[in-house]
């Protein structure tokens, strides 16, 4: 078969004792414990532990340089781009730890895929070329399965009826909305089990954001969904769970309405109120 | 807080003008020479630029007409063995400079290539007339390649080292986020968003060396006659100016001065194409 081969990093079921606890445990895609992270001397994370839902949205809120685009990264090992990071801790992800030696960063990231703040399609390929190059780039030649795998993701990324016509132009001749939106076809094209979203409308304008959300809202039926976000509204809008962080730590972590209604933390409610931040 | 009078105000508008000129002629002297050039080729050398020079190989001494395709051909053999070695090399060299590495063996790295690129030309000629010419007891086509690229080697690598590194991280960042490995990130991802730019490199340092003799004096040799054997002397235009240029006949001194003319065409044409590929790249850096 012509899909990512997968053998390195078996989908694993979470452990029984959490299904079997009395209350229904929602099943999990993450579970970090412990982490930390430093870059040389600086601990940009510290000592967080959170088990993330799966098929749910997660937002990690929190005043810049908190560590929440580090926070993402570290799910699917993108921070070790970083010369000089080390990581304590560990991160499983289906039970399965992403930091043990034998696991291979790419396969990690084959799993757990990432769109950026700043859109980012392939300035030399099509928008075609752009939506499959991870599955060609990962050894993929079958013509007919890119084709379709190129339709369903452009089709769930709420693109397909808007440049279908025009696969061939370059990706970059897209609005804003648009090439944010195919930076997101190209990540789901690969079939990963987990979308990380590091501010993915930070640079996008009221209506292309509401195009976003909206998708964030369906993708997550069949995906998990971890995103950063500075916008509060949006946070509150889009995710079932949110983790406030503050100066590298996890300061409360909990359902997106408890902490937006009723956080138990001064601090969240301060941040959220728009007192500091 | 003083405003300045109508005669200091008369004084600075002059400066201004009189500055104004001095960069203007300046500018003239810079682009003149280019103009002297090809005034001066085009004067001596067309008239004996004709089918004869493109297709006929140089007549014996005394003899009349007679042509350079020997020497016209013997340039691209080397250039092409030049660019199988210098190519290749210099790209990967760039592309490790600006990917891989550390920070102080690159800084290292850079530097020598960078003193490299500053090593006189004839220099090379002389260590490849070491190297190869005596070892294998004979100037060659071969040893002529090598002392090219050697030259080409410092050009094509600080050239691509500096259009890779100015390929947005955003791209690789994007390509390892897919589960594309490092390595196919640098080739499909990195390499082909700087293409433009790195195949700009090549052309411009095989325009450079297509040019040098200095390094072939001692290597190539140059030769009168066709060139049947890569390790046998071969005949290079740069070199065939030379022995003509120095050389007591009228007839010698016509030809050379062709060559020339072709010479500086044949540089002049891979710059246009340079220009022609770099075209838009104003918007988009690479």
């Amino acid at each position: 078969m012509t899909t990512p081969d997968r053998s390195v990093l078996e989908r694993v079921e979470p452990p029984a004792e959490l299904a079997s606890a009395e209350e229904p445990v929602p099943a999990c895609s993450f579970q970090v414990n412990n982490l930390s992270i430093w870059y040389g001397d600086k601990r940009a994370i510290d000592d967080v532990t959170l088990d993330i839902a799966s098929n749910a949205v997660t937002a990690i809120i929190g005043p810049s340089g908190c560590g929440k685009s580090t926070f993402i990264r570290a799910l699917n090992r993108m921070h070790e781009l970083v010369p000089k990071t080390r990581v304590e801790g560990t991160v499983l992800l289906q039970g399965e730890d992403l930091y043990s030696s034998a696991v291979d960063p790419t396969i990690v990231r084959r799993r757990v895929g990432m769109v950026f703040q700043k859109s980012n399609p392939f300035p030399t390929m099509s928008i075609g070329e752009n939506v499959i190059v991870g599955l060609r780039l990962n050894g993929v030649r079958d013509r007919k399965f890119l084709n379709e795998r190129l339709e369903k993701s452009l089709r769930m990324s709420a693109l397909w009826d808007e440049v279908k016509d025009d696969l061939h132009k370059p990706g970059t001749s897209l609005s804003g909305g648009q090439q944010q939106r195919l930076c997101i076809a190209r990540a789901l094209a690969v079939e990963p089990e987990v979308l990380l979203m590091d501010e993915p409308c930070s640079a996008l304008d009221p209506i292309a954001t509401a195009k976003i959300e909206e998708l964030i809202y369906e993708l997550k039926t069949k995906y998990t969904i971890v995103t950063v976000t500075h916008n509060m509204q949006q946070a509150g809008r889009i995710s079932d769970y949110t983790a406030f962080f503050y100066l590298g730590r996890l300061i409360e972590f909990g359902p997106t309405t408890k902490i937006f209604t009723n956080p138990s933390e001064r601090q969240t409610e301060d941040y959220i109120t728009g007192r500091f931040g | 807080m003083r405003f300045e009078t109508a005669h200091q105000h008369t004084w600075r508008k002059i400066k201004s003008a009189l500055a104004c000129t001095i960069a203007f002629v300046s500018a003239i002297l810079v682009i003149s020479p280019l103009g002297l050039v090809f005034f001066y080729l085009l004067i001596h050398g067309a008239g004996s630029v004709n089918w004869d020079f493109f297709t006929k190989l140089p007549a014996p001494v005394g003899a009349v007409g007679g042509g350079m395709v020997n020497a016209i051909v013997g340039s691209l053999e080397l250039l092409g063995l030049a660019g199988l070695i210098g190519i290749p090399v210099g790209v990967l060299g760039g592309v490790y400079l600006a990917e891989y590495g550390s920070a102080r063996i690159n800084s290292v790295l850079r530097f020598l290539a960078d003193v490299l690129n500053g090593i006189p030309s004839i220099t090379w000629g002389m260590v490849v007339y070491g190297l190869v010419v005596l070892r294998f007891k004979g100037f060659s086509a071969y040893a002529g390649g090598l002392a090219l690229a050697l030259i080409m080697i410092p050009l094509i690598l600080r050239t691509t080292e500096e259009v890779v590194l100015l390929v947005p991280n955003g791209y690789r960042e994007a390509a390892l986020a897919l589960g594309v490995s490092r390595w196919k990130t640098i080739v499909h991802i990195v390499m082909k968003t700087a293409s433009k730019g790195i195949i700009t490199g090549i052309l411009l340092a095989l325009a450079r060396v297509g040019g040098e003799t200095a390094p072939l004096l001692f290597t190539a040799f140059g030769n009168r006659f066709w060139n049947h054997s890569l390790s046998q002397p071969i005949a290079a235009l740069p070199l065939q100016i030379f022995t003509y240029a120095i050389s007591p006949y009228d007839d010698w001194h016509r030809q050379a001065w062709a060559g020339a003319l072709v010479l500086v065409m044949g540089v002049f044409c891979v710059n246009v194409i340079v220009r022609i590929l770099t075209r838009g790249r104003a918007a988009s850096v690479v």
